[in-house]
């Protein structure tokens, strides 16, 4: 659990601001981000949606210091240029952004994705979880005169096919084209764009995929380490993809899963 | 075994933020106790990780009441 380990303090996050959006309670990937960064010296301005994400994440914001936090929904235009409107005027300009949302139904999430992907499914999921990142980009870049460093979390289950995860890996296919389209497009303002592809990790968008657990059992014995993914690795990684010591990365799609994604078939004879 | 009452209680008035005396085995998390749809999936994760077990789905979807979540750990935990 994210309150469980010590991140490594220091500062290279020092003077940076930015925005994370899809922290949904203190087991979101984007919450270990967050208090990796903070750990690390960054101001940031924390985004959600609704009362009921509202009164979960205000008392996480509050426990590293921070308290700037703005409602924002994604799929509402209005609602986004409010959001980014009110990070220009706190601060004029931001230097990363982290975006961990994405949303299928359900009803989408099990079985057969021929069988159950709606149109109305479909586009929730492409616009959540991919137009979004794309409009965010956008949204940064703008304010973002002296360059900086944007990423945004997939899963393994974009490249191959993974139970029940269905339209949300041909979402999280279509975030990673997307990633290295918006690093094309705003490299040359010194902006980096990058994905994380993280293991599977005990958060609500888990519980949200049936049998999501035995993803995270699965991804555990089969991968290299034989262990889960840990949240110091993914927010480690975010660190360094955030930070100035990534310089260079572009267009990445980086693998956190305890090795995982290179397996091809696991050991024969074991446990 | 009247411990496993005793440790999801404290679970579900740590989690919900509710008077202790209200979490009786009868409540029901949605009416009685307030809970959401969000505060129903973060309960059976807390439940899982305080008795290391692991909670199916659709077993999930049938725990309406504390007496109901207790019933099943007790039948998961040795």
């Amino acid at each position: 659990m994210a309150d469980d380990w010590n991140m490594p303090e220091g500062n290279l996050m020092k003077g940076k601001r930015g925005i994370v959006m899809g922290v949904a309670n203190q087991n979101s990937i984007a919450w270990g981000i967050s208090k990796q960064l903070a750990a690390q010296g960054a101001e940031i301005a924390f985004t959600y949606q609704g009362e009921s994400l509202e009164r979960r994440v205000r008392p996480l914001v509050e426990s590293i210091g921070m308290d700037t936090m703005i409602p924002a929904d994604v799929t509402d235009d209005a609602s986004m240029d409010a959001a980014f409107a009110q990070v220009k005027e706190k601060w004029g300009k931001i230097d990363f952004l982290v975006h961990s949302i994405a949303f299928a139904g359900k009803d989408e999430l099990q079985g057969s994705m021929v069988a159950n992907t709606t149109r109305e499914g479909f586009r929730r999921a492409m616009d959540i979880s991919v137009y979004s990142f794309i409009d965010c980009a956008r949204r940064a870049s703008e304010i973002m005169p002296d360059g900086g460093s944007i990423i945004c979390m997939t899963y393994l289950g974009a490249e191959r096919v993974v139970p029940s995860y269905n339209v949300m890996g041909v979402a999280k296919a279509a975030l990673e084209a997307s990633t290295r389209y918006a690093a094309r497009d705003l490299g040359p303002q010194g902006i980096r764009v990058n994905a994380i592809s993280a293991g599977a990790m005990r958060t609500l968008s888990l519980a949200g995929i049936m049998g999501g657990k035995s993803l995270m059992g699965t991804g555990r014995d089969m991968s290299l380490l034989k262990e889960d993914t840990r949240m110091e690795g993914v927010a480690g990684a975010a660190l360094y993809l955030l930070s100035d010591i990534g310089h260079s990365v572009a267009g990445e799609v980086l693998h956190v899963d305890a090795g995982f994604h290179v397996v091809g078939v696991p050991e024969m004879g074991e446990d | 075994m009247s411990d496993v009452f005793e440790r999801v209680k404290k679970i579900v008035v740590e989690n919900l933020d509710v008077e202790a005396d209200k979490v009786t085995e009868s409540a029901s998390f949605i009416d009685d106790l307030g809970a959401d749809s969000l505060d129903l999936v973060e309960l059976v994760m807390a439940f899982e990780e305080e008795f290391n077990i692991e909670i199916p789905d659709d077993v999930q979807e049938n725990i309406r009441t504390v007496g109901d979540a207790v019933t099943h750990i007790k039948a998961h935990v040795s």
